[in-house]
């Protein structure tokens, strides 16, 4: 075979594998999304139950997402779990916002929701959010109920 | 009857001594290749051939069977998270099937058949023909000359096979669901893209199209240099690639999958 053509066919070839993993990466998968999330900074939130939160679930505020979870580890004085996230530098919370940990959908993913607060002066990097609401643990819930259920029972 | 015992367990014996030898000696001709890879870039142009052979003309077999099972993978998700209501999440389905396992595996048994086969084919009969033989004598090295630039291009076109394998599989499966049944496309893309992620899926596919490549070419090419030197001994030693390639694709797939997702 000419070596002109070779070279063409081999360079095609090439050409077209890269496209390919490009294609995945950009238009399939979430490379877009993760590499564009330019600067970040960091705030810290405690919670008593994260429920199934995992590292790079969504931090969302009004639906959108504005950042991702960082970081879980379990504080051994507080007996709390401290959650890391990382939130887009755009956009900025007033230092009383709250967290809380939800859930989409009814068999959904656990994702943190953000409500902005009042307060005039903005989070900075490394900041903790004090107000923070933990994952809603469906057994506690049924729990809550049959005793509440109870004890109506008992008063009657 | 005790002569008969005997002879058995030395016929057992025998076996288990020959696959250990087999298995040194097929490890030893791997090193040996990667040791005297040095002239597959020194003198790339013979690589690039071989990238034209194993992949080039791969090209069509994989991206057919690439679209047809991403085809086949919508209809029936369809089929099934329709029943759920939630058939917007058949394009996560098909894209994560084919990125994390359908790709790499199916395009390196497929590449095992269309691609091994002919590498041991070719070295079987340059062997059987006594062109090793003869290039030995020419002070060339074959494993050098003919094995590496083979082995290269056969690690070098895999995983870009693999890549094409699930691309155009996941345009498969956008055919039939979007265009065809008339699933969301904005849903369709956007559930995907939340679902998939860079370095866990695509980069991890990658990973394993990279190993099934190695595996793959470097069984075919010890197949090749170890068949006997007769018509029966090619055949015999093209069945073993297809067969021990496609056994070891499917058992390193397993234990790839078992260190990459382990249910993070």
């Amino acid at each position: 075979m000419d070596r002109t053509v070779l070279d063409l066919w081999v360079g095609v070839f090439v050409a077209a594998g890269i496209a390919a993993l490009l294609v995945l990466a950009l238009k399939v998968g979430n490379a877009s999304t993760t590499f564009n999330m330019g600067d970040t900074y960091q705030v810290i939130a405690e919670f008593d139950n994260i429920g199934s939160l995992k590292v790079r679930a969504p931090v969302k505020s009004a639906g959108v997402v504005v950042g991702r979870v960082d970081n879980i580890q379990f504080d051994s004085k507080k007996f709390a779990a401290r959650v890391t996230m990382r939130i887009d530098k755009r956009y900025q919370f007033p230092k009383d916002t709250s967290v809380s940990i939800l859930t989409s959908g009814l068999l959904g993913e656990q994702y943190l929701g953000l409500e902005a607060g009042g307060d005039n002066a903005m989070l900075k990097d490394g900041d903790t959010l004090k107000i923070t609401q933990s994952a809603v643990v469906l057994e506690k819930l049924i729990g809550q109920f049959l005793y509440n259920k109870a004890a109506e029972g008992g008063t009657k | 009857m005790p002569e008969r015992v005997v002879n058995n367990l030395r016929g057992i014996g025998h076996q288990v001594i020959n696959g250990i030898w087999r298995l040194g000696y097929a490890s030893r001709f791997f090193l040996l290749t990667l040791l005297r890879s040095a002239t597959s870039f020194r003198r790339f142009r013979l690589t690039v051939k071989e990238i034209y052979f194993t992949g080039v003309l791969s090209l069509i077999i994989i991206s057919v069977s690439g679209l047809f099972v991403g085809m086949v993978l919508g209809l029936q998700g369809y089929e099934t998270l329709q029943k759920y209501g939630s058939s917007e999440a058949v394009g996560t389905l098909v894209a994560l099937s084919l990125t994390r396992e359908l790709g790499p595996v199916v395009a390196a048994l497929l590449f095992a058949s269309r691609a091994g086969s002919a590498m041991t084919a070719e070295i079987g009969l340059m062997k059987a023909t006594e062109q090793i033989s003869a290039m030995e004598m020419m002070a060339v090295d074959p494993i050098a000359r003919v094995i590496g630039p083979r082995f290269w291009g056969g690690v070098i076109s895999m995983p870009l096979l693999a890549a094409m394998f699930s691309a155009v599989g996941v345009f498969g499966g956008y055919l039939i669901t979007v265009v065809l049944i008339g699933v969301d496309e904005g849903a369709f893309w956007s559930q995907m893209q939340s679902a998939v992620d860079f370095r866990q899926d695509i980069v991890n596919g990658v990973i394993k199209s990279v190993v099934f490549g190695v595996a793959v070419t470097a069984i075919a090419l010890f197949e090749g240099y170890d068949a006997p030197p007769t018509a029966e001994g090619v055949s015999g030693a093209t069945t073993r690639t297809v067969v021990t390639s496609s056994l070891a694709i499917l058992g390193l797939d397993f234990v790839l999958t078992a260190f990459m997702f382990k249910g993070a």
